[in-house]
């Protein structure tokens, strides 16, 4: 049963479930208290000692109903591992025995397989095919192409080289029966592909999902396909729960030099007032604040949609963020973004500002007229364009305007670099006032940019 | 006191608490009795009113146990949570001693001997007689074990988080100048959280981690029915049954258990014989605690009650 647990532990971490060894400790530990007798228990006992969130929660449960779905040699190992639970390593090696005995005592002249197939006996049959599974080393599977291979080893496992003698043998002298051991033989095909199935999503996922993410981070944002757009929702919140888990530290450090009058006196109240220990003034690191210019015209605009996402999911580490929009002209969106979910939020914008073609000039202007006091020097504005302007006014002097009153302007283009400067883009003409000027194109770079600019306020 | 007594099985804990008005779900009371098997704390998340602090309560109430509770608040500090030595007494024996003190070094002729002879005397004044222990170090000295709730974690800082590791997994603490108190018997540790913030891999990882949600209907009705006794049986499933339609609501504040309690009890008091859309309109108050979820409940009452009796009459 322990090499069961294992299994279902790797299962777990592939449904997304974080485990580490003192959780599955503590996991085997509660279910050999608990036992295997009641199902709901044992659900109720990995929930309690692996699942730490909600989330994980939901996702072990349905990751547990998969798993104990899986047809299992049942009845005898958990009857074991109840009354004694100290060994349960031994229960899996009897198993196995037993399962080579239960055919082997009626001698006759066919195979055990097809003795266990003729007999119907589901339970046998079940734990045959589960020790196969072992034996062949199921929850190593990944891909998808291994199904053929995997469902191969079991039959082999179990005996088909046997199966098919029998077969021939049969068709000879007792046709009626081979006709019944055919048909058994092919509905143990169904089942066993059905097994490896099952194996491949319990076992492959974690695999598979790291692939499509390694995938996913590397492709550009503006080219990715409609179905791939919620998954890559997904991808960015991940990124942003890993930059707060990074950058959410609290952040005091002492300064030397200036007494906490305060302080000092309050420790040292216990010598009279004599100052033994000092303390010192504590200044704290300033939250980054950050403002963000968003392009939402034409291919910008998906690199834009996961950019707001990103910068907005990232409360715990940033104190302000105010954003805005624009193509033709700019608006703000930090509360549409704030109040509704991210594809309302992004509807709504490109309703608001999406159309027309972009007008670089122009919507810096409106940023200046309406927003311009709201830069202090603490905060770090980001744009993120392709600085192309259709041979508008690019009015670079306000970027140097802003530039002059933040602490950091930072260019976020989506085209490659080749690309900046050619034919309409005015990214060599803003790049000049700008801090950091960096390309954007893929959630990995994205993370990157955001990453440096939070890190630079630590 | 893991004895196997109270906590041999988990219908065990189930009954226990429930003699004590806890009606425990399947998997509060498998949490409980893991705990107990295990001694592992439990991390209790859900939202507000829901008993999660009630749990701790009604653990210590059964198991005969003495509870100790430490609010977590903004500032929290080992001063506050652990030990704190007794500044005061300290001083004010030394004051007395002073005499004594006088003695003592009166033979020695140079200060490197008066140093000596006072270093024979060890650290007089950190010694246990001088710690006042604050709930958690008095949580580890109890000598029959006791319950040790840690109420809203989630509003004191990360720093105090780390604090509570030790604890957490080896029920002990370390005072530098006393060493390593373990605890006499381990303690039943219960910490709850609203999920204000997220608390950190470390802390939840040593522990058991249960979210107690809305309760069903059924498991609900059974809480009133525990908790106020006098209510009809009729009123309870409708009253009930109303609560479960105004939770499907899109509101500031869903009303919790507790809220469902105080409002059978006032539906008691006023003598309500059934649920009638103008005492569901006049005790609304009770339930929701802003205007605007008032407001937003308001037109749909006649709806919801329509429903619940119709409901009441399928079960009843």
């Amino acid at each position: 049963m322990r090499e069961n647990l294992h299994r279902f532990f790797r299962a777990a971490r592939g449904a997304g479930v974080r485990l580490s060894p003192a959780e599955s400790i503590d996991a085997m530990r509660a279910v050999s208290k608990v036992g295997f007798s009641d199902r709901t228990v044992l659900r109720d006992t990995f929930l309690l000692t692996l699942a730490k969130t909600q989330d994980e929660k939901k996702a072990l449960g349905a990751c547990f109903d998969l798993f104990f779905d899986q047809p299992e040699p049942a009845p005898p190992p958990s009857d074991e591992s109840e009354t004694d639970e100290s060994d349960t390593l031994e229960s899996g090696a009897a198993s196995d025995a037993q399962g080579d005995a239960d055919g082997g005592d009626q001698a006759q002249d066919l195979g055990q397989l097809a003795q266990m197939l003729l007999s119907q006996d589901r339970n046998a049959m079940a734990a045959a095919i589960a020790n196969a599974s072992n034996a062949a080393y199921l929850s190593d599977i990944r891909y998808f192409t291994q199904r053929g291979i995997f469902s191969g080893r079991i039959l082999d496992q179990m005996g088909i080289q046997r199966l098919r003698d029998d077969l021939d043998a049969l068709t000879a002298t007792n046709p009626a029966l081979a006709e019944r051991l055919q048909t058994a033989l092919d509905g143990l095909r169904d089942t066993v592909r059905e097994t490896v199935s099952q194996a491949l999503m319990l076992y492959g996922r974690e695999e598979a999902e790291n692939l499509r993410n390694e995938i996913l981070r590397n492709a550009p944002l503006s080219r990715i396909e409609p179905r791939q757009v919620a998954q890559m929702r997904v991808l960015i919140r991940q990124i942003a729960r890993r930059l707060r888990e990074r950058y959410s530290k609290p952040r005091k450090r002492q300064r030397r030099g200036h007494l906490d009058v305060r302080r000092t006196i309050r420790r040292n109240a216990a010598w009279g007032g004599v100052p033994f220990l000092t303390a010192w003034k504590r200044r704290h690191r300033d939250k980054p604040k950050i403002i963000a210019l968003c392009d939402v015209s034409g291919s910008v605009a998906r690199v834009s949609d996961f950019f707001l996402l990103l910068i907005h999911s990232l409360h715990e580490v940033v104190s302000d963020v105010r954003s805005f929009a624009f193509s033709g002209h700019l608006i703000e969106v930090s509360d549409i973004l704030e109040s509704k979910s991210p594809e309302e939020a992004m509807a709504e914008i490109m309703s608001k500002v999406g159309f027309g073609s972009s007008d670089y000039g122009n919507s810096f202007a409106d940023f200046e007229h309406e927003w311009m006091n709201a830069i202090t020097p603490q905060t770090t504005v980001i744009i993120l364009g392709d600085a192309r302007s259709n041979n508008l006014d690019p009015r670079a002097d306000i970027l140097r305007r802003v530039g002059e009153r933040s602490k950091r302007l930072v260019w976020l283009n989506p085209e490659g670099r080749m690309a900046w400067g050619w034919g309409d883009s005015e990214m060599p003409r803003y790049s000049t006032f700008c801090t950091v000027v960096r390309q954007c194109a893929t959630a990995q770079q994205l993370e990157r940019a955001v990453s440096d600019i939070v890190a630079s306020y630590q | 006191m893991a004895d196997k007594g109270p906590t041999a099985s988990i219908e065990a804990v189930e009954s226990g608490l429930a003699a004590q008005g806890y009606i425990a779900s399947r998997q509060i009371a498998t949490a409980v009795y893991l705990s107990q098997q295990i001694e592992k704390p439990i991390l209790v998340e859900g939202p507000a009113g829901v008993g999660k602090t009630e749990l701790a309560k009604a653990i210590a109430a059964w198991r005969g146990l003495k509870m100790i509770r430490l609010q977590c608040y903004e500032g929290l500090d080992e001063a506050k949570a652990l030990y704190e030595w007794k500044y005061a007494k300290q001083l004010l024996y030394t004051q007395i001693l002073k005499d004594k003190l006088g003695e003592v070094l009166g033979g020695a002729e140079t200060l490197q001997d008066a140093l000596a002879q006072l270093h024979d005397f060890g650290d007089v004044f950190f010694s246990k007689e001088f710690v006042e222990p604050r709930p958690l170090l008095q949580a580890l000295e109890q000598p029959a074990g006791c319950v040790l709730l840690i109420d809203e974690i989630d509003k004191s800082d990360a720093e105090f988080e780390s604090l509570l590791l030790e604890i957490l997994s080896d029920f002990q603490v370390t005072i530098p100048e006393l060493g390593t108190v373990t605890a006499v018997a381990a303690p039943t540790v219960i910490l709850t959280s609203n999920s204000e913030r997220d608390l950190g891999d470390a802390l939840k990882r040593r522990c058991l981690h249960l979210h107690i949600g809305f309760p069903e209907q059924k498991l609900e009705e059974r809480i009133v029915e525990s908790r106020v006794p006098g209510i009809s049986q009729t009123l309870r499933k409708q009253m009930v049954g109303f609560i479960h339609e105004v939770r499907s609501l899109d509101l500031k504040k869903l009303p919790s258990v507790s809220e469902t309690i105080d409002w059978a009890r006032v539906l008691v008091l006023l003598q309500a014989p059934e649920l009638g859309s103008e005492i569901v309109k006049d005790t609304l108050n009770v339930l929701l605690k802003y205007e605007a979820d008032i407001e937003a409940t308001l037109p749909q009452v006649s709806t919801f009650i329509a429903k619940t009796s119709r409901q009441s009459v399928v079960f009843g």
